[in-house]
């Protein structure tokens, strides 16, 4: 369907940008430079061999810019946002982070996964304040801040509920405001909705959209899903996949505020289509390799 | 048939119900049993116990002989036409009927010791406990930090681990000369054996149920500012609580097990002291009393600290699970 609609427009480009959304990348570059990837290399080593996991990766992120890699899987996107986050270390090249070397994880640099990863021997108030306590908060200010940043997200009746009374979304918004409650420069996010069900994956990535304009922080999204990444992000970094390196740094035009209709934009479709011809082709094509399957049903039974 | 079958199948869970009604079959099939071999004459009862010895010189009332036995006196008596011997079919003296051990489990505690230097049972019971108790509790004291070391730095695992998997196969009762030798003959052996029963097994133990902990959490920790040195106490310790709980409620019952032999060595003490002396004046309805009271212990203990488990650790789901 979405091909249809792209041949309807075709004259419109991904690069194409409306005069708001050029400003708006103006005003996006004019900030500080908040992160800066390097030259990064990852190569994994085992007895038997070495793997180039990510190769010549260099790129630079705003203060409060939403920016989001994709790729197909076996890319190294998870290894990279690992990397920033200093959960592993790169083979050569730097990370920086307010031009400062990163060097292990810190709390400078929040991150949410895809797996709930919230302590399940605290209630959601106290996995709030983990971080604000190993931070040199006292117990009252912890929870005070722990509090009104579980209002932030509209759980606070559940702040002494334990984790596994929550459902997924709510999981995930604990850990959105676990990370963020140390007041990270960063958010890293490693496929944080993906194992949401759709229609909760939805709200969840509308509102996070919402906490994202109304605090200072910079947002890093890992997703293998397009419609996800065009609808979130100012920018989308494309990465090639067997080693890891960069393909396309890609300024979505579509406007923002984002709503759910702007899937239909022409802007939104060419930018999908930008994606889906950088990520598939560099794939062998792995259609050819599923069989044709014999007919089993009777002659005339046919179904389509 | 199937409808009413849903339950027997693979993964199946039992309705509570039925449940419940297989947990007392559990109990009362084997009992049931012993009731069948004990009271019904025709089953087994391979004795015959003498009421009256009649004619025949060496019996006495009260006395217990195989059935061939008696059927050739018998067949003499008769033979020779005097007063032939009377007598009904009994098992052997170390099967005693249900009821008889059920009184024993009250004339145990009742009946004074038979020696001088003997003590009641409710004394030997809770002398072995205190061995139990001592044996575990030193042992806990070293393996369990032990082994959450083990199963959270590669080091530790490294430099102890194949000695401690070495060790496990030795069997702990194989040092009771040496512990007597060392430690003297009262309870010092005995609490080194339950200890060395015990320790190698819970150091493996709990460094596999430490391995066993999400390593994203620790990750999560890392990214909110944890500490290398921090992150032992604040994730490693309360994320496998719970399954370190389970895992000391099932070493114990390790502890448990080691305690007869232990018991044995050097003085014998305690239940082991108990029993052998039951054993001696042939008492064995007292003997299966007391064999009877350390399951009793052992699972009231468990049951217990079941119970404890669950009110300690809420958010455990696992342990709902299992104990519901």
């Amino acid at each position: 369907m979405n091909r249809i609609l792209t041949t309807d427009s075709p004259r419109l480009s991904y690069l194409d940008q409306s005069a708001v959304v050029r400003e708006r990348f103006e005003q996006m570059k004019a900030r500080d430079v908040l992160l800066e990837v390097r030259h990064v290399d990852k190569v994994f080593r085992t007895r038997e061999k070495e793997t180039l996991a990510l190769s010549d990766i260099s790129f630079t992120t705003h203060r409060r810019e939403f920016l989001s890699i994709v790729g197909s899987s076996g890319c190294g996107k998870s290894t990279l946002i690992r990397i920033l986050a200093g959960l592993e270390e790169q083979t050569s090249g730097d990370v920086l982070l307010d031009g400062q070397p990163v060097c292990g994880p810190g709390s400078d640099r929040g991150m949410v996964f895809q797996s709930y990863t919230l302590f399940p021997w605290l209630t959601v108030k106290k996995n709030v304040m983990f971080g604000l306590e190993i931070n040199k908060y006292g117990p009252v200010e912890s929870e005070r801040q722990a509090l009104q940043w579980l209002q932030l997200v509209g759980l606070e009746k559940f702040a002494d509920s334990y984790p596994h009374q929550l459902s997924g979304g709510m999981k995930q918004r604990v850990a959105i405001v676990r990370a963020l409650a140390t007041q990270p420069r960063i958010l890293l996010m490693d496929e944080p909705f993906g194992a949401l069900d759709a229609q909760t994956r939805a709200r969840m990535q509308a509102h996070l959209l919402e906490i994202w304009r109304k605090i200072d922080i910079t947002i890093v999204f890992i997703t293998h899903d397009l419609d996800e990444a065009i609808f979130l992000s100012d920018r989308i970094l494309v990465l090639s996949a067997h080693p890891g390196r960069v393909q396309e740094l890609i300024e979505v035009p579509v406007p923002r505020p984002r709503n759910t209709a702007q899937c239909f934009s022409p802007e939104f479709i060419a930018t999908k289509a930008r994606l889906e011809e950088l990520i598939y082709s560099a794939e062998p094509e792995d259609e050819s390799e599923y069989p044709v399957v014999p007919r089993l049903a009777e002659a005339a039974d046919n179904v389509e | 048939m199937q409808v009413r079958r849903k339950w027997f199948q693979v993964g199946r869970p039992l309705p509570p119900k039925l449940s419940g009604v297989f947990a007392v079959l559990s109990f009362a099939l084997p009992v049931s049993l012993w009731c069948v071999v004990s009271y019904v004459p025709f089953v087994w009862h391979p004795q015959i116990l003498i009421t009256q010895p009649g004619s025949v010189d060496y019996l006495q009332p009260g006395m217990r002989m195989d059935k061939s036995a008696f059927a050739a006196a018998e067949a003499e008596a008769t033979e020779q036409q005097k007063a032939l011997p009377k007598g009904v079919p009994t098992n052997p003296i170390y099967l005693p009927a249900p009821h008889e051990v059920i009184r024993a489990f009250y004339t145990a505690f009742t009946t004074e010791p038979q020696s001088r230097d003997g003590s009641w049972l409710h004394e030997s019971l809770w002398h072995s406990i205190q061995i139990i108790f001592w044996g575990f509790v030193i042992s806990s004291a070293i393996g369990v930090p032990l082994g959450i070391l083990c199963g959270a730095y590669g080091p530790f695992a490294r430099m102890s681990e194949p000695f401690i998997e070495f060790f496990r196969y030795l069997p702990a009762p194989a040092f009771g000369a040496l512990a007597v030798a060392i430690l003297g003959i009262y309870d010092g052996p005995k609490i080194a054996i339950i200890v060395i029963g015990t320790f190698f097994q819970q150091v493996l133990v709990i460094a596999n149920t430490t391995r066993k902990l999400d390593l994203t959490l620790v990750e999560a920790a890392m990214t909110l500012g944890t500490r290398n040195s921090q992150v032992l106490r604040r994730v490693v310790l309360p994320g496998i609580l719970p399954d370190l709980y389970r895992d000391q409620r099932i070493l114990l019952g390790w502890a448990w097990t080691y305690l007869i032999v232990a018991e044995l060595i050097g003085a014998s003490s305690g239940i082991t002291w108990f029993i052998t002396q039951q054993a001696r004046y042939q008492q064995f309805a007292n003997v299966y009393a007391a064999i009877m009271m350390i399951g009793i212990i052992g699972v009231g203990t468990d049951m217990l600290l079941a119970r404890l488990g669950r009110r300690l650790f809420p958010w455990d789901r696992s342990l709902v699970k299992s104990d519901a």
